[in-house]
């Protein structure tokens, strides 16, 4: 693949995974403090509200993974790569 | 595309590189299907092992197995109701099995030690083709699960409550498949290529904390995979209360 291309492609995964990873950030942060203040206004939930928060986190993560195939795809797989 | 050094120690970052096999017009991944049958006989030993003699007081492996069912039995009815679940329990069970054992057998079996021509044996999951193929399956499941249950009145569900929906429920038909296949795949080879990126920088230790998370999460996939395809079941079985 010429330079231009194989530079635009390394470029866009950067952005890919990088942009990629600041909703789900947030969105994990609010997820865990939300559990950690139901933790400790009813600590005998602390198995439910455990199982419930590790489901949704890894759900939050899946959108990172997302922009992370996106990077993969044009790392491995590009297919402009001509 | 970009090779790294050839002299990592246990995983070799190799992606795109497969054992092609082929089968009359297609090229098929040989690896992940050696591998896949591996996992499968793996899972078929263990049942077979735990179901040959059974006994009022469970002990052994008859008391894992016995310990899975009941897990996966709490999924299907949590997600699909107490009067479907039961036609369904199977197909839970399988998926939520197979790509356990698969993420796991891709994490702990030392590979390596089998030599291909090309292409590295791994989990199957790691693949997209299986995953694609998994989340097909589930995405014909649900469909077969609400026409088998109610008929044409499935396709009332598209247009509740409102037909300004229809687009959105269409279109979800095809994001479901999508999310699903993209995140196992994307999971289980990031776990990988992060383990494989670590090993490269610093191949003693460090890697160590990076494979338990990935061990973790790889495990935390398979649940949500079959709590997905439960749920997407259990959507398109239920009975609205009119």
């Amino acid at each position: 693949m010429d330079s231009i291309t194989s530079a635009a492609s390394v470029v866009a995964a950067g952005l890919a995974v990088g942009l990629g990873s600041i909703g789900p950030g947030i969105g994990q942060g609010t997820a865990s403090g939300g559990a950690v203040e139901g933790i400790a206004r009813q600590p005998e939930a602390e198995g439910k509200i455990r199982g419930t928060l590790l489901l949704s986190l890894a759900f939050m993560e899946s959108l990172t993974i997302y922009g992370l195939v996106v990077a993969l795809v044009l790392l491995f797989a590009n297919p402009f790569a001509g | 595309m970009f090779p790294l050094p050839p002299f990592l120690p246990l995983a070799e970052l190799e992606v795109g590189k497969h054992l092609y096999w082929q089968i009359g017009d297609f090229q098929i991944h040989g690896q992940v299907f050696i591998s896949s049958w591996l996992v499968i006989a793996a899972l078929l030993a263990v049942v077979v092992a735990g179901t040959r003699k059974l006994e009022r007081d469970p002990r052994g492996t008859q008391n894992l197995l016995e310990f899975l069912w009941e897990y996966i039995r709490n999924i299907a009815r949590d997600y699909i109701g107490e009067k479907a679940y039961r036609d369904w329990l199977p197909f839970i069970g399988t998926l939520f099995l197979f790509i356990f054992v698969s993420n796991w057998g891709g994490a702990l079996v030392p590979w390596k030690l089998i030599q291909l021509p090309s292409g590295e044996l791994g989990a199957p999951t790691a693949d997209i083709n299986t995953t694609i193929a998994l989340a097909l399956l589930v995405s014909l499941a649900y469909f077969y699960a609400g026409l088998s249950r109610k008929g044409f009145r499935y396709f009332e569900y598209y247009v509740e409550p409102t037909p300004i929906m229809l687009p959105f429920k269409i279109v979800e038909d095809f994001t479901k498949p999508l999310s699903l296949s993209f995140r196992l795949f994307g999971n289980i080879l990031a776990d990988e290529l992060v383990v494989a990126v670590l090993a490269f920088l610093v191949p003693l230790i460090v890697p160590l904390p990076v494979m338990f998370l990935g061990l973790f999460t790889s495990a935390i996939q398979a649940l949500i995979f079959a709590t997905l395809a439960a749920y997407y079941i259990g959507e398109a079985v239920h009975e609205e209360a009119h």
